[in-house]
């Protein structure tokens, strides 16, 4: 499968293949990405990184994925001490800077932002956020860590939290419907799945259960997919307490889980993880950041043609 | 047999478009799609809430020009029924139907205020088109869809 010169905008884009392709070269991609190896596969090759937003996770995984693989990273920096701040369009950025790099990570805060600058690039784009849009290699980096922690196809997953504006969890779902996955939706009223992704997904063949009680969802689940609920979604601050301690993963919970039930969460947790279950082995999320490596690594080489 | 009144009311135009059909009180619109008045120099006649058989319906009557399948597809957007009658020498020379096109550029502003198509980038707005019981416009940037009054929405 030929992945050179794509742009990695939205997981709208990607059939099963092409996943099932990334997340191989991803899992080869583990021993460089854990120093056990070396790589020089990207040498000479620069990647820019363009962060409209700050990030810790993504930009510092996206940098070591091509450290790791003897590329270099440029980064764009503050955005006060660059043209952006002199009033400079995105598009006129993204031509400057492909003239700079082989590659380009974007991260902006209007959402169409990584489309837009993937018809002024002549370089491959990877959309590492845009606004409430599309996270793709957040999905990819997810979808890896189900497979490697447990199982992907059909696998019986349960998602809680905001599931109304949570833009990981949207793309998330409609990845797993490919693999006949049997989705849970776990959350309270006001912070539901739109009517409208839960109908697609079922049409494009997943099992969607609604409930509000987390209790009794994840005695069932081989995965339970964990997300912040934010606070300035309630205009009460009472209502958002009453809803974040409703949904409050403790050791206590998952006394009666399956035993190989997999916890991941795109972090950072404010408190719907409690610190007891770190060591618990349901725990996978610190893993699931690591993960971001390899599968950020396989994009990357994949793209600029190192590999097919 | 028309009367005097009725005849004034619809003149026959001699060249030129004849837009049929249209949704009454989108007649407007119709012409905000086409870029009239600055797109025509001919004289334009607009009937609105004119009695048709199915009902009342505006009409457009656009002299000396003769609109491209371009134009006419993008009607489809606000008025899915019309027709286009191209009018040569008093006689209708072609009548077409429009078509709801799969794609538009530059007709429809998204709806999202966060979606980068309305900031202040070198782009014009784009959207996939899908017929789903109805009309269903969906942003190429932003993704976000425009499914009810269209034409509130139009640039």
């Amino acid at each position: 499968m030929k992945f050179k010169g794509h742009h990695i905008i939205s997981m709208t884009s990607f059939s099963r293949d092409m996943i099932d392709s990334i997340l191989e070269t991803a899992e080869r991609m583990e021993p460089i990405a854990l120093g056990k190896q070396r790589s020089d596969l990207l040498s000479g090759k620069v990647l820019a990184v363009l962060f409209f937003e700050p990030s810790t996770r993504t930009r510092m995984s996206f940098e070591t994925a091509m450290y790791r693989l003897g590329g270099n990273v440029l980064n764009l920096g503050s955005i006060d001490a660059s043209s952006i701040a002199k009033g400079e369009t995105l598009a006129d950025t993204i031509r400057v800077v492909d003239g700079y790099a082989d590659a380009i990570v974007l991260r902006h805060p209007k959402e169409g932002a990584a489309r837009l600058a993937s018809e002024f690039s002549t370089v491959p784009i990877l959309n590492a956020g845009d606004g409430a849009g599309h996270h793709p290699t957040q999905t990819l980096l997810d979808l890896y860590t189900i497979k490697r922690e447990s199982h992907l196809e059909g696998v019986k997953i349960a998602l809680a939290g905001d599931l109304k504006y949570g833009r990981t969890v949207h793309s998330l779902c409609y990845a797993l419907s490919l693999y006949g996955a049997d989705i849970t939706l776990i959350s309270p009223m006001e912070l539901r799945m739109p009517e409208e992704i839960i109908k697609d997904l079922e049409k494009r063949g997943a099992k969607v259960t609604e409930t509000d009680s987390i209790e009794h969802a994840i005695n069932e689940v081989d995965v339970l997919y964990m997300t912040r609920i934010q606070k300035e979604r309630f205009l009460d601050p009472t209502e958002y307490e009453k809803v974040a301690n409703k949904l409050k993963i403790t050791p206590e919970l998952l006394a009666n889980v399956k035993t190989e039930l997999k916890i991941l969460h795109p972090l950072p947790r404010v408190n719907e993880i409690h610190t007891g279950v770190d060591e618990m082995p349901h725990a996978c999320y610190f893993r699931q950041a690591f993960y971001g490596v390899p599968v950020r690594m396989a994009l990357l080489a994949l793209v600029l043609g190192a590999m097919e | 047999m028309i009367n005097e009144e009725q005849e004034l009311r619809v003149k026959r135009i001699e060249n030129g478009t004849v837009i049929d059909h249209i949704i009454a009180g989108q007649a407007l619109n119709v012409l905000k799609i086409l870029g009239i008045p600055d797109s025509s120099q001919g004289v334009v006649s607009v009937l609105l809430n004119s009695p048709g058989k199915f009902g009342i319906k505006d009409v457009v009557k656009i002299e000396n020009r003769e609109l491209n399948v371009r134009e006419v597809d993008r009607i489809a957007l606000i008025a899915p029924n019309a027709t286009i009658n191209i009018i040569r020498n008093f006689n209708v020379s072609q009548k077409k139907k429009v078509h709801i096109p799969i794609f538009v550029e530059g007709v429809v502003k998204c709806v999202n205020p966060n979606c980068i198509s309305n900031s202040n980038e070198p782009v014009t707005s784009k959207f996939d088109v899908a017929v789903e019981g109805c009309l269903r416009l969906r942003c190429t940037y932003c993704g976000r869809f425009i499914s009810e009054d269209i034409a509130k929405h139009l640039l």
